[in-house]
């Protein structure tokens, strides 16, 4: 057993853990943040995807201790003081969810993913969602709604 | 109704907690439970000659092991078969834990308690089952020669064999017709495997409360009553002291409305044994293994036509791959016979399916149902018909569309839900006119040759579907308003991503006149409604939308009765604006709805400042009169059923332009258009995601999901690595453009919008395809190594 | 879907971890991305008693770049790599293929070093080493070698490192001429069902006096075909595909797969010779 800190959401969180355990599972079931969540755990569906020193990675390709002393930020920690993350309204306005279980990942993704290219076109949105899957919106609400955030980031007071 | 809701785009009231990762899944619930694992077939089909568990009991965190030999009377037996039906004379289904004989790989042996589910796995690597061989039976061809079976006592693998016949209207059989026709056509289609794969897959997690000797049970179900009712019968519980709970719920598409599972039996009997909470997170390997597919079918086709390409006789012989075993029935193969009809009036029909056992994973509804089977045998028929003739593609569909004025039409047919197919409205006519715009289908032929000259190959089709939505029997709705004015809505259907809190709390808004921040909507607990049928067939806006119209106008009622009383006007001069009841005209002369609540319900006891109006001393109570007058309950509540004669039958038609690599045979959708008709719409916001989200599954299914077997059995794609679910990159844009043409069945004048997104897409793209090429594409999914090979034999 | 347990090691140096990796011998296994392990961990198709852990090495993450190449430190991110301006500079190709390997959060943690070991014959990265022949750079308690692409890439999935070995660097030499990474799969980010990785020198004539392919997907390692005398000293214009391509399909074993036949493979390979080949010569 491993004695491991991580920075989530910007706080300190203290876990032990076996080495095997995934990023995902100590997130979720060490530290009671669900919100991120597990879709296939062969790293193909993104649903758990977090930033991880604020580039966006898998957390269940990833192992727990591998990332001691390392910043997380899952899908609890994306919004401001008092409201929704721009990208987290933005989702919301263009009904960029259904069932919610993907959205997690694709709100970390875009997240990082804006803060790379502010402005990006249709095709760089693909591209940049490209990895992550979802089963009910058919995606196009989802290309929407990431565009919808690059407004509403413009707009935000920096 | 002075609160317009219904019919705008309002936006979702779950979606606060979603984004926020506040959202409840079943793996989010009880974080100490012990965990659940099984150890599974790796073996299509195999008698199992011992379980040895010696290796594993020396795991430290090892709870209990769970084989067939364990379980108790009740559970032990096989799990239900949920809708028998005459036909299916050979209903098999499985035992929650292999008793003797695996019939698929993934199906379940052993159970295993454990600490976590990484010690539940280790356990399960060190169980050792000893298996005998059977000679697996895989696909459809082997299935029927019958040489070897998948149940020893299930003969040639046919588990049921239904032949429906419709004559024509001078009295022909459809053979008749074809043999007088003009023309005849036939043709063999072929439809993979495919499957549901909500992104959240099952799961399960029980509480057993030995003080109050009662289970609550979490499942990630479309339906909690029905699993409910199911647990207290395999249990042996009394139904009051079971409760289940379908928390958020990580999509569906049809999957999760089979039950029990074996699972949903066995974790809630160990929970109960052991006393302690046990959960069990269906993994994607599982998921794939040991869930349900569908789709899978071979269909022989013959049809006769006159000039105009009227059909006058049509025969289907359908081969439907069922899986090895049967659990809901035959439904899957019902709807593709009768939903084949689509939005035609065609001379004589007869269809003929036989459903066949295979060792593979069991096969149950996905997204369609069907429907997507049936149609494209429907539209790829209609395509070659206009081929062999030379006409337009529209124009045949068009000369064989039943006629707005011919409503309700009667298909001559019983539907899956045991009532007679009469379609109730629709305007197909319109449905046409209105995609050939969209996608601009008279153009194309100059676009097509554009392109050509370019060297590039471009096609259109087009591809038509009638949905018969919202079947019953019944579902209902809970209507309470409380005296701080918030009105509670529950019904007890399920949701898995639809919605429904939002636009069941659009429909109690405007039924009300209450602002919406005050509505709140329960669904799936069985702690609040009890009775309920299930998320499935695109019914839960039809059936619940429409009981909770209903129970709300019950409600209203009441409310305009205890207001007039206190307002001393006529209920029927007053109505409800804002949460405020008020004399029509009069606005001074007004009662909130808050205050309604409290007058409806006379107290003994004042326990807040609300509760001291309505005590029976507060007031002038009339004194000739019990304080709950005869036939009046107390409260302010309500609830109705709506239960429909038969269903409401949706449409639609889509179009796509596809251009095809003449070098990689690389497939490529330009364009996709949708034309819909589901009726009134709640909000079309939402309506148009399910559209989205159908397309894409529909998208999926034609050009990227199959589901592999090699000649073992074995699942050679079980993984998202595999199985090309697809990303945004592969899903074009989608257009839509809708009709509403309002069900005259039921009071909201709705149809069902969940699945039709998914329906026609393999038939348009298949036509596109065709188009594009010049050559038949009669199976699907197509991939460009298949398209290659289409090619390469017409020796082009 | 849980890894099965194993000893951890997470070594600080090289030094250290090349010790543990000589006493835990063949139980060893090295974890840098862990985008291709660890799925396999989580499908228990690997149980390796000793994981490597070597993301805390220090000085692995280096990409060196020179006038002769680009060297690439173990734990250099398949994202750092690509947005390297410098690496792009002096080895265009590497940011060519990497744009086409998985997607960029598969890309944030995944190694280039990791995916040269995985030595998946579907992948990108080691047709790049191989079409340049490159190299990649073993240690072991007993000291450093190099070993050149050509006997680097084995067998599918197998490469020349031996057991106490750790990957620590690859080098992808430069190349005075275009290159050009073209591949179709299935989906956007998924393995190739064939790829070419192409590197064309032309003359001021224009004509092409040096051109070599690395065909994916269609053997059990990358295959590296010099197609310079099929090109028979002419311009792009003016080559005879048809020798080109045949120069090639004679050397591929495709092979089928749930996702293509062997026969649309080798000729999907034909087309993207053809079209790298262009590409590369378009500088």
């Amino acid at each position: 057993m491993f004695d491991i800190t991580l920075i989530v959401n910007g706080v300190p969180r203290e876990a032990r853990v076996p080495a095997r355990r995934l990023l995902s599972d100590c997130l979720r079931h060490d530290l009671g943040l669900t919100g991120t969540h597990v879709g296939c755990e062969h790293g193909v569906c993104g649903a758990c995807t977090v930033l991880l020193d604020g580039e966006p990675v898998r957390s269940c390709l990833t192992f727990a201790v591998t990332v001691d002393g390392h910043e997380i930020t899952t899908v609890e920690g994306l919004a401001g003081p008092d409201r929704p993350s721009p990208v987290q309204r933005a989702f919301a306005e263009c009904h960029g969810l259904q069932c919610g279980f993907c959205t997690p990942g694709f709100l970390c993704t875009t997240t990082a993913f804006l803060r790379d290219n502010p402005a990006p076109t249709d095709e760089e949105v693909l591209e940049g969602i490209s990895g992550n899957l979802c089963r009910c919106t058919g995606y196009q609400n989802i290309v929407k709604s990431v565009h919808r955030a690059a407004e509403l980031l413009a707009e935000e007071p920096t | 109704m002075t609160t317009k809701l219904f019919g705008e785009p309002v936006r979702r009231r779950e979606d606060a907690r979603l984004i926020s990762g506040q959202g409840r899944y079943l793996d989010d619930l009880g974080p100490g439970a012990l965990a659940a694992a099984f150890v599974r077939s790796p073996h299509a089909h195999a008698r199992i000659t011992h379980i040895d568990v010696d290796a594993a009991l020396e795991v430290d965190g090892l709870v209990a092991i769970y084989t067939w030999e364990d379980l108790p009377a009740g559970v032990c037996e096989p799990l239900p078969l949920l809708i028998p039906h005459p036909a299916l004379t050979h209903g098999r289904t499985a035992y929650p834990l292999a008793r003797d004989v695996v019939r698929h790989v993934g199906e379940p042996i052993v159970m295993v308690v454990a600490k976590d589910r990484y010690v539940a796995e280790d356990v399960c690597s060190l169980i050792e089952v000893g298996y005998e061989f059977l000679k697996p039976v895989v696909g459809i061809e082997e299935a029927v020669s019958g040489a070897h079976l998948v149940h020893e006592d299930v003969p040639g693998n046919v588990g049921a064999h239904l032949v429906q016949e419709v004559p024509s209207a001078d009295g022909r059989s459809a053979a008749e017709a074809i043999e007088a026709a003009p023309h005849t056509l036939s043709f063999r289609l072929d439809i993979e495997r495919s499957a549901c794969t909500p992104l959240e897959g099952k799961g399960v997690y029980a509480r057993w409360d030995a003080d109050d000797q009662s289970l609550r049970v979490y499942s990630s179900t479309q339906t909690s009553t029905s699993v409910r009712m199911a647990l207290a019968a395999k249990l042996g519980l009394p139904l009051p002291k079971v409760e289940v709970i379908a928390p958020d719920v990580g999509g569906g598409f049809g999957v999760k409305i089979v039950h029990p599972w074996p699972e949903e039996v066995l974790v809630p009997w160990a929970a109960r044994l052991l006393n302690q909470e046990v959960k069990w997170t269906e993994d994607r390997r599982e998921h794939f293994i040991s869930s349900a597919h569908e789709r899978a079918q071979v269909q022989h086709v013959r049809v006769g036509f006159d000039d105009e390409g009227r059909v006058l006789g049509l025969s289907v012989e359908i081969l439907h791959d069922h899986g090895a075993y049967t659990p809901y029935g035959i439904i899957v193969p019902i709807i593709t016979s009768t939903q084949l009809l689509g939005p035609y009036r065609i001379g004589a029909y007869r269809v003929e399916f036989s459903s066949i056992y295979t060792n593979t994973v069991q096969v149950t509804p996905y997204r369609g149902a069907g429907r997507p089977q049936g149609v494209f045998c429907m539209e790829r028929t209609m395509d070659k018909i206009a081929q062999h003739l030379g006409r337009d593609r529209a124009d045949v569909r068009a000369a064989n569309f039943i006629q707005p004025d011919q409503f309700p039409y009667d298909q001559g047919m019983i539907f899956q839900d045991g009532r007679p197919l009469i379609y109730d409205s629709g305007d197909y006519p319109e449905s046409l006119r209105k995609l050939k715009d969209l996608i601009g289908w008279d153009d194309f032929p100059a676009q097509r040759e554009a392109a050509r000259a370019e060297g590039r190959r471009l096609g259109i089709g087009l591809g038509c579907y009638v949905e018969g939505t919202g079947v019953g029997p019944y579902e209902g709705g809970h209507i309470q308003i409380t005296s701080d004015g918030r009105v509670h809505v529950s019904t007890g259907l399920t949701s898995q991503g639809q919605g429904h809190e939002t636009v069941f709390a659009q429909i109690a808004a405007t039924e009300l006149g209450v602002p919406i921040e005050r509505v709140s909507v329960v669904t799936g607990d069985t702690r609040r409604f009890g009775y309920a049928v299930g998320t499935f067939a695109s019914r839960a806006a039809v059936m619940s939308g429409n009981a909770i119209a209903l129970a709300c106008r019950k409600v209203r009622e009441k409310a305009l009765r205890v207001a007039a009383d206190a307002l001393e006007a006529d209920p029927r001069d007053l109505e409800i604006t804002d949460g405020v009841v008020h004399v029509v005209g009069s606005p001074s002369a007004s009662i909130p709805l808050a205050t309604v609540a409290v007058l409806s319900n006379p107290l003994r006891y004042a326990f807040d400042e609300e509760a001291k109006r309505a005590t029976q001393f507060a007031g002038a109570a009339s004194m000739d009169r019990p304080p709950v007058a005869e036939g009046e309950e107390p409260g302010l509540e309500g609830k109705d059923y709506y239960s429909p004669i038969r269903s409401t039958f949706a449409s639609g038609m889509h179009a796509a332009i596809v251009e095809t690599d003449p070098d990689t045979a690389e497939i490529r959708i330009l364009r996709y258009a949708v034309v819909h008709d589901c009726g009134k719409m709640i909000n079309p916001m939402l309506v148009e995601g399910q559209i989205h989200g159908g397309v894409a599954q529909g998208v999926g299914g034609a050009l990227y999901e199959k589901m592999v077997y090699d000649e073992h059995g074995q699942l050679l794609n079980a993984s998202f690595m595999d199985f090309l679910m697809p990303y945004a990159t592969e899903i074009p844009h989608i257009e839509t453009d809708h009709l509403e043409t309002p069900s005259p069945l039921n009071p909201l004048g709705i149809k069902g919008a969940g699945e039709a997104g998914v329906i026609p897409v393999s038939a348009v793209i298949a036509a596109a395809i065709e188009d594009a090429e010049g050559l038949p594409i009669d199976r699907m999914p197509i991939s460009p190594s298949d398209l290659y090979a289409i090619r390469r034999t017409a020796g082009n | 879907m849980k890894p099965p347990p194993f000893d951890y090691h997470a070594p600080t140096s090289v030094r250290e971890a090349v010790e543990v990796l000589a006493e835990v011998g063949a139980h060893g296994k090295v974890l840098a991305g862990g985008q291709s392990l660890i799925p396999l961990l989580n499908m228990r198709l690997a149980a390796p008693g000793h994981l490597v852990d070597i993301n805390r090495v220090a000085g692995l993450g280096e990409i060196e770049t020179d006038a002769t190449g680009v060297r690439v430190g173990a734990l250099a991110r398949h994202a750092a790599v690509e947005r390297s301006a410098a690496a792009s500079l002096a080895q265009p190709l590497l940011g060519q293929a990497l744009k086409q390997v998985a997607h960029s959060v598969i890309r944030n943690r995944g190694t280039v070093v990791g995916s040269l070991v995985h030595a998946d014959p579907a992948a990108e990265l080691p047709a790049v080493l191989a079409l340049l022949g490159g190299s990649v750079r073993l240690a072991s308690v007993s000291g450093e070698r190099e070993v050149a692409a050509a006997d680097f890439f084995t067998g599918p999935m197998e490469s020349a490192i031996r057991t106490g070995e750790l990957a620590v660097s690859a080098f992808f030499p430069a190349w005075d001429g275009g290159t050009a990474f073209v591949e179709v799969a299935r989906r956007h980010g998924d393995y190739a069902m064939a790829g070419v990785a192409a590197a064309v020198r032309l003359d001021d004539d224009l004509r092409v006096t040096a051109a070599r392919v690395a065909c994916v997907s269609v053997g059990p390692a990358p295959v590296v075909v010099d197609i310079t005398e099929a090109c028979g000293n002419q311009s792009v214009a003016s080559v005879d595909w048809g020798a080109v391509v045949a120069a090639v399909q004679e050397r591929i074993e495709p092979e089928a797969d749930i996702h293509a036949t062997a026969d649309y493979r080798r000729h999907l390979t034909g087309v993207l010779v053809e079209r790298a080949v262009k590409a590369a010569a378009d500088v």
